[in-house]
């Protein structure tokens, strides 16, 4: 496949979501805790986008308001011609059913379901979806289909909550440090899922980390500090997920 | 946590949510069955009390249908059978019928105390008009044989008579053998208590039947009655036809008409229907009121753990409503484990609580039954009450932004409570510091989990208050009202002299006289028949008592009236009262009301027996007699008494006391028996699910501690210290709400012939927080042992 260039992408390549302006305030009592502010960005079909940033920096805020979860206090975002903010919350739900899937740091399985049952839990309201061993193949687990989330490591978790996630076809694929909790080999493991997945799918992907290193495996990398963007950069060439160093 | 049972669910084609649906109840099972044993209990006490109250009310509707009862009853001195179409033609007599009824002693084998039998005469031909019998064993009476009688089953069950076995009855002075040819039952005669007596004596007292040929000429009443009673015509004045009645009477000393409501048999089975109308509304809207309760806290609670799977389904997509749905499921479930433990347990529990009631009153075909409606009312409310319930942690839930919910819950934020800032702190050990930070940390729900636990104790207070009512009752009327060892009643006024013959008996140390003088009380247009009770002014046997058990003297003119006879009069102290007298010489005399006071036995007036005689005009007479007596005496006196021609009955307050509470100790046994059991299931469903679901809120903290090397001990000081803190509090709080449930109750089971005293013994507190706490550390001890078999590993790696 191809490495599309910036340029390219400038005149021809579609912005699957594109949020301008975005804030985000937390009313703390008396404090005001300003999460988000005055946020540009656009996500484009294919992308895998890198998001880095210290803790409390405001990835996560940015990221569950991309994916539906949580509304900006001001600022606009759009998925294609729809406006997400100014959506009913049954729109979002509608959008996220749809649309998006999540990764999350802490896997967040359903512990009394199996692997394929946690993976089902989704294709049962998908319109379109892979078969759930399907989708545990694509991330290595088909040997672990009828475990339990306390019989899996924390590395085979974390590949069933990708395989949940992708497992419906979404378009947009979030994940919000989905190696913070994983050793370094395991880590790379779960990475290279999501590159592959991102290569062969062409699902439209971000992912949030705070290990620098991450970013080079993306198309795009955005660091954030104190609710803001600070800097945007772009790969040429996506290194290998086994080249990173951890 | 790990899942078993896999396999049988996983194979299932269920969609996932429903997966976890049932594989998260079967994981909750202890949880969801406490919950459904708690709506269990709520619906069993519907399905057997209100259902008991409809099956008893249905048989003696038919009963009374069968039996032809009367709806107007009169007695009299003697009048000739040709009044009797008089009677029938009275405006609103639908049927009439008479006959004649008489006390009389029974030579009984094997029996020191006195019997009596109510002997009561059936036509010739055919059946009685009214008040028929149901003979049970044996047959009908054959009028051509004389000495043929019918006797009633309970006293036949009593003395171990049958058919074919005879009966020694001293009939107008003479002794004769009487056959037994039949056992039957009768409405009238449902719950027969002796004269003098307050509880039925089976074995003392007993109806017999027999035929008018025969009663009649042995009591001179050949061709007359002395007694009539009347079926109205639908739609008919009852008070109108009774005022005829008595008018007809009058010239044939006609003792006062009176409806069906104060027949006593009737009243008896009213009485115990209406208290069970009131316990069959009450204890269930209790009970169901409790459940729903419980099922909103503990529901609350689960759901509110679950707040992480919560975020997760809606964060892929899954709507309100599909979630809300999910979760009301969980309620739903219970509920309906819970309908159907309540709806077979009610079935069985209201068949034996039928069965208790065929031991009291005879009323045939009385059988348990079901009526579907009260069923779909019982499901109705407890499921609104799971659903109301659930629905609010669930719409909680589910308004929380999935991206709030995702987040792991904030760290408690921990500041030095009340009562540590009040340096109660500084008492405690480290771990009851922390305990105290938990409740102090969310005070709300403490309270209502003490709440919870407090009706528990509630329901015990109300349950065993009735008793403590009941042995104050028996203490009043055993220990401060009957005084005497014997009292004696004659068949007829006797002459006062009497009081010099019974003094002179062996062993006799005290007598007292009374005058028992049936009158009609008057006032405006508000009329009670009753009886005055003449009693001697300085007497010591017998006392007017009141409720509080304080001696209400008797004052030397007027008349001193009960508190629900003076409510029915319309009267208060100072009034002025007609009392028709309906004896003697049937005056009518104006009566001063001298005060009220607030017994227990229902309608009674009293006075002073000289004043009594002034009111009648007959100053010569006494209706029987209290005696003290040496208690090596006792039964030879029985013995002599039963000889006198004269005297109608002996009783004694001692041998009454004895069957009365043997009566009671098997009913406390079994009512305090259901009462644990339902109190238990209360305070279980509080107290485990509180530390079920702490253990899965705290279940990270807890395992990190063992981690850290916490002993089992230790830890489970830490989990359920907090349970125990929630016990020690719901103890007084059960104590006010027992105390303020029963003044309700005592006001709404208040009936004309029954009241419930108003008393709580110390006891009854203690043995309620008792047996809460019993419940409290078992349910402990269960979580106790989950606690102890917590996988470290399993609950640090897993978030839930
Ligand atoms: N629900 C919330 N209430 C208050 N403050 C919040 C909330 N969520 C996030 N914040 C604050 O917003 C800021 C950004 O948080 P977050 O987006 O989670 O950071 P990151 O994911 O980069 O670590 C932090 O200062 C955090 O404390
Ligand atoms: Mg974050």
């Amino acid at each position: 496949m191809a490495v599309t260039t910036q340029t390219d992408r400038d005149d021809s390549a579609k912005a699957v979501l594109r949020a301008s302006q975005l804030s985000k305030y937390y009313e703390m009592g008396e404090v005001k805790v300003h999460a988000l502010k005055n946020v540009d960005l656009s996500l484009y079909e294919g992308e895998l986008l890198v998001l880095l940033g210290a803790s409390g920096s405001g990835k996560s805020t940015l990221l569950n308001i991309l994916g539906g979860l949580d509304v900006a206090s001001s600022g606009s975002l759009f998925y294609g011609d729809q406006e997400l903010s100014t959506a009913t919350a049954s729109e979002l739900t509608q959008y996220r059913r749809d649309h998006v899937g999540f990764v999350f740091q802490f896997y967040n399985l359903i512990s009394s379901l199996t692997a394929r049952e946690n993976v089902s839990l989704v294709t049962d309201i998908a319109a379109d979806p892979m078969k759930p061993e399907e989708a545990l193949a694509l991330v290595g687990l088909e040997s672990r289909l009828d475990h339990f989330p306390a019989q899996l490591s924390g590395g085979e978790q974390q590949r069933v909550a990708i395989a949940r996630a992708i497992a419906k076809r979404p378009r947009i694929l979030l994940c919000d440090e989905p190696t913070g909790a994983l050793d370094a080999s395991t880590g790379r493991l779960v990475l290279s899922v999501l590159n592959q997945v991102n290569r062969e799918t062409g699902t439209t992907m971000a992912i949030i980390t705070h290990n620098a290193a991450i970013g080079r495996i993306g198309d795009t990398v955005l660091r954030m500090s104190s609710g803001e963007i600070v800097e945007r950069s772009r790969n040429d060439v996506r290194e290998d997920v086994e080249h990173i160093e951890w | 946590m790990v899942n078993r049972g896999a396999g049988i669910v996983g194979r299932l084609r269920v969609a996932a949510l429903q997966r976890k649906l049932l594989r998260e109840c079967w994981h909750l099972k202890g949880q969801m069955l406490s919950i459904a044993l708690v709506v269990a209990t709520g619906i069993m006490t519907v399905i057997t009390m209100r259902g008991s109250y409809e099956s008893l009310i249905e048989a003696q509707q038919r009963y009374y249908n069968d039996m032809r009862f009367a709806d107007v009853w009169s007695s009299l001195r003697r009048a000739p059978d040709s009044l009797r179409p008089q009677i029938q033609a009275i405006p609103g007599v639908a049927l009439a019928d008479t006959r004649v009824s008489f006390l009389a002693t029974l030579d009984l084998e094997g029996l020191d105390a006195p019997a009596q039998g109510r002997f009561v005469s059936l036509p010739e031909r055919s059946r009685p008009v009214l008040n028929d019998i149901l003979i049970t064993r044996g047959r009908y009476v054959d009028a051509a044989t004389p000495d043929e009688v019918i006797i009633s089953e309970k006293f036949a069950n009593a003395r171990g008579l049958n058919p074919g076995d005879s009966l020694r009855a001293i009939i107008n002075g003479r002794a004769r053998d009487l056959d037994i040819v039949g056992i039957a039952i009768s409405p009238e005669h449902s719950y027969s208590v002796p004269p003098g007596s307050l509880l039925p004596e089976d074995d003392r007292y007993g109806v017999l039947w027999m035929s008018v040929r025969a009663l009649g000429p042995a009591y001179d009443m050949d061709g007359a009655f002395n007694e009539v009673f009347v079926k109205l015509a639908p739609g008919t004045n009852e008070r109108a036809v009774i005022s005829r009645l008595n008018d007809v009477l009058e010239p044939y000393g006609g003792y006062g008409a009176y409806a069906r409501r104060d027949q006593p048999s009737h009243m008896m089975l009213q009485g115990e229907l209406d208290q069970n109308r009131v316990m069959g509304t009450a204890m269930p809207a209790i009970f169901l009121g409790v459940a729903v309760f419980l099922l909103h806290l503990v529901l609350g609670r689960l759901i509110t753990t679950q707040r992480g799977e919560i975020a997760v389904l809606k964060a892929f997509g899954y709507r309100d409503a599909e979630v809300g749905r999910h979760f009301l499921m969980f309620a739903l479930v219970a509920v309906l484990a819970g309908a159907l433990i309540g709806t077979l347990g009610g079935v069985l529990l209201g068949r034996g609580y039928i069965g208790m009631y065929r031991q009291y009153f005879d009323l045939p075909g009385l059988q348990y039954r079901l009526s579907p409606g009260l069923l779909v009312m019982a499901l109705a409310v407890s499921l609104a009450g799971a659903v109301s319930g659930a629905l609010g942690a669930v719409r909680k839930a589910v308004r929380l932004p999935p991206a709030e919910a995702m987040r792991p819950e904030p760290p408690a934020r921990f500041r030095p409570g009340l009562l540590e800032r009040l340096g109660v702190g500084r008492l405690l050990p480290a771990s009851g510091r922390m305990i105290l930070r938990n409740v102090e940390r969310k005070p709300v729900q403490a309270f209502f989990s003490s709440l919870g636990v407090a009706f528990s104790v509630a329901i015990l207070i109300i349950g065993l208050f009735m008793f403590d009512g009941v042995n104050h009752l028996i203490d009043l009327q055993f220990r401060k009202i009957q005084r005497e060892d014997i009292s004696v009643s004659f068949l007829q006024n006797v002459s006062a002299s009497a009081h010099y013959d019974l003094g002179r008996l062996q062993g006799v140390t005290r007598v007292e006289t009374y005058r028992s003088a049936p009158v009609r009380l008057r006032h405006g247009h508000w009329s009670r028949e009753t009886v005055i009770q003449g009693m001697e002014r300085d007497g010591v046997l017998r006392r007017i008592v009141t409720v509080d058990g304080v001696v209400h003297p008797l004052p030397a003119e007027g008349v001193i009236l009960s508190q629900v006879l003076a409510r029915r009069l319309q009267v208060k102290t100072g009034d002025w009262l007609i009392a028709e007298m309906l004896e003697g010489r049937r005056q009518s005399e104006r009566v001063r009301v001298a005060g009220v006071v607030e017994d227990f036995l229902g309608v009674t007036a009293y006075m002073d027996l000289e004043a009594l005689h002034r009111l009648t005009g007959e100053y010569d007479v006494i209706s029987g007699a209290y005696l003290s007596v040496q208690a090596d005496e006792r039964s030879g006196l029985y013995r002599e008494l039963k000889q006198v021609p004269a005297v109608a009955g002996v009783a004694s307050p001692a041998s009454m006391l004895e069957s009365f509470e043997r009566e009671l100790a098997r009913n406390i046994f079994i009512s305090v028996g259901f009462l644990v059991g339902f109190a238990s299931v209360i305070a279980v469903g509080v107290i485990y699910n509180g530390a079920r679901i702490a253990l899965s809120e705290r279940g990270r903290e807890l395992a990190s501690l063992r981690v850290m090397g916490f002993h089992r001990r230790e830890v489970a000081t830490l989990l359920l210290g907090e349970q125990a803190v929630v016990t020690l509090i719901a103890i007084p709080l059960g104590w006010l709400i027992g105390y303020g449930l029963a003044y309700l109750m005592v006001e709404s089971l208040q009936t004309d012939t029954f009241r419930i005293p108003y008393v709580i013994a110390a006891r009854t507190y203690w043995v309620a927080a008792l047996i809460t706490v019993a419940a409290a550390v078992a349910s402990a001890f269960v979580v106790r042992r989950r606690l102890d078999s917590l996988d470290l590993i399993s609950v640090l790696k897993t978030r839930e």
